[in-house]
């Protein structure tokens, strides 16, 4: 089923710069949804680096990543944002007219949101799976090498290898094995990151020959036409051995590649999307974007930047979803209506 | 002034002045030095600085610790002298140092 949703601005990316950007414009009266490829807001704080703390957020001598995150989430509550976590958006498709500007967006989970401005907010670009260097790889993906698992009854029967020491690994080694044919775990060394149990779940099975775990990587990939029968591993002693497989799951954690943006229609400068500095608009009018994938003259990618830049889009997209209504600077310290709006006066 | 050499993995070599307390990675970037990417800035998390180290200076360099040892996991072609060059500290002792550069970072 696909949920559709209509609202003032679809921001793309929940790292900082889209968090406070709910906020900016939350002041104004104007209603937000985001959206992000990964399953909770805070992009890279959230994903990379939530334990490590960052001294350059103004206000603060030091914070974690997951704490700043945790406080934007705090300070942008009192106006209700809506989240769709998860999904990735696949297409923009232009509604409106340049002064009235409308847009749909559709997600890779079918989801689409109509809205009046959409604002980019996307860092370095979709987190996507990193995909091993194996000479050929890519003529095997989507019918024998897969990374992410989308339906179990897929590998049914199949001989599957599972590249990795992580959850993702461990995880898919444990609920594909009631009904692959043959499981084979390999990674580098042997020692995992994954929860506990689940890697003595692994060593359980490998003991009673229920599975097979190889110290090594991957060097080379043997088949034909997309499918594959058997992968070269470079063992741990530096021999080489052939693995038959039918599929290959490698799990290498995720990378940021600007993904779909680049199929928008919008101006792109070495993946990065010009903006111009009083509105952080994009060439196309109503679509802005802010923070690390945008570019102009002296930008810096630090997270203030984005703070400033969203709190300057929020002006022109004011003009764009009140066109009739004229915008009063005000501030939270002293504005009995912005603090009524923040549930404080 | 502490030297450092960045071979890369087609055979071409830089060496640059290395400020004692940077990283080995900060050097490269500030030295524009191509095949190290570090993605996320030196927060050891996400792998894409991954260097190898010359033989003649594992000893020195020393071992990874437990946290990046979990993160080259992320890296491609691990070897035993691998590092990532964020968790490398330059000092003096260092003078001199070789690292290579892998054929594709995360």
């Amino acid at each position: 089923m696909t949920e559709k949703f209509e609202t003032d601005v679809a921001i793309v990316g929940a790292g900082p710069a889209g968090l406070f950007l709910v906020f900016e414009l939350g002041l104004l009266d104007i209603k937000c949804h985001l959206v992000d490829i990964l399953s909770k807001p805070g992009g890279q704080c959230a994903e990379l680096y939530p334990e490590k703390p960052i001294y350059d957020i103004p206000g603060f001598p030091e914070i974690s990543a997951q704490g700043l995150v945790d406080n934007l989430i705090k300070q942008i509550q009192p106006f209700h944002p809506t989240f769709n976590m998860g999904e990735m958006v696949e297409s923009v498709e232009t509604l409106g007219t340049a002064g009235h500007p409308k847009f749909r967006i559709v997600t890779d989970a079918g989801t689409e949101i109509e809205s009046k401005c959409i604002v980019v907010a996307a860092g370095g670009g979709s987190f996507m799976p990193k995909k091993p260097p194996i000479p050929n790889i890519e003529a095997y993906e989507g019918r024998s090498v897969f990374y992410a698992v989308r339906k179990v009854e897929q590998f049914r029967g199949r001989r599957v290898t599972i590249v990795g020491g992580g959850d993702s690994a461990l995880d898919w080694v444990l609920n594909l094995h009631p009904v692959a044919e043959r499981i084979t775990l390999i990674h580098r060394r042997d020692a995992f990151r994954a929860a506990p149990h689940s890697v003595n779940a692994m060593r359980e099975l490998v003991a009673s020959g229920q599975m097979d775990f190889l110290l090594g990587q991957v060097s080379g990939l043997k088949g034909e036409d997309g499918r594959l029968s058997a992968l070269t591993v470079r063992k741990e002693t530096g021999d080489m051995v052939d693995i038959h497989t039918d599929d290959l799951l490698p799990f290498f954690g995720l990378t940021m590649k600007l993904g779909p943006i680049a199929g928008w229609g919008l101006d792109l400068h070495e993946n990065l999307i010009p903006a111009d500095t009083e509105k952080f608009e994009t060439s196309t009018p109503g679509i802005f974007a802010i923070g690390d994938i945008i570019t102009y003259p002296g930008k810096l990618k630090l997270i203030l930047s984005g703070f400033h830049e969203g709190a300057l889009a929020a002006q022109k997209i004011h003009r764009y979803v009140y066109p009739d209504k004229r915008l009063v600077f005000q501030y939270t310290t002293s504005s009995t209506s912005l603090q009524k709006k923040l549930g404080v006066g | 002034m502490t030297k450092i050499t960045y071979n890369d993995a087609v055979g071409a070599s830089r060496t640059v002045d290395a400020q004692d307390g940077s990283t080995v990675m900060e050097t490269a970037i500030r030295n524009a030095i191509p095949g190290i990417e570090a993605e996320c800035g030196g927060a050891c998390a996400c792998a894409t600085c991954h260097v190898y180290v010359d033989d003649a200076w594992t000893e020195i360099v020393g071992k990874p610790s437990q946290m990046e040892e979990d993160m080259l996991d992320f890296a491609f072609e691990v070897r035993p002298t691998s590092r990532l060059s964020c968790q490398i500290k330059v000092a003096s002792n260092l003078d001199g140092l070789i690292v290579t550069t892998p054929a594709k970072q995360g």
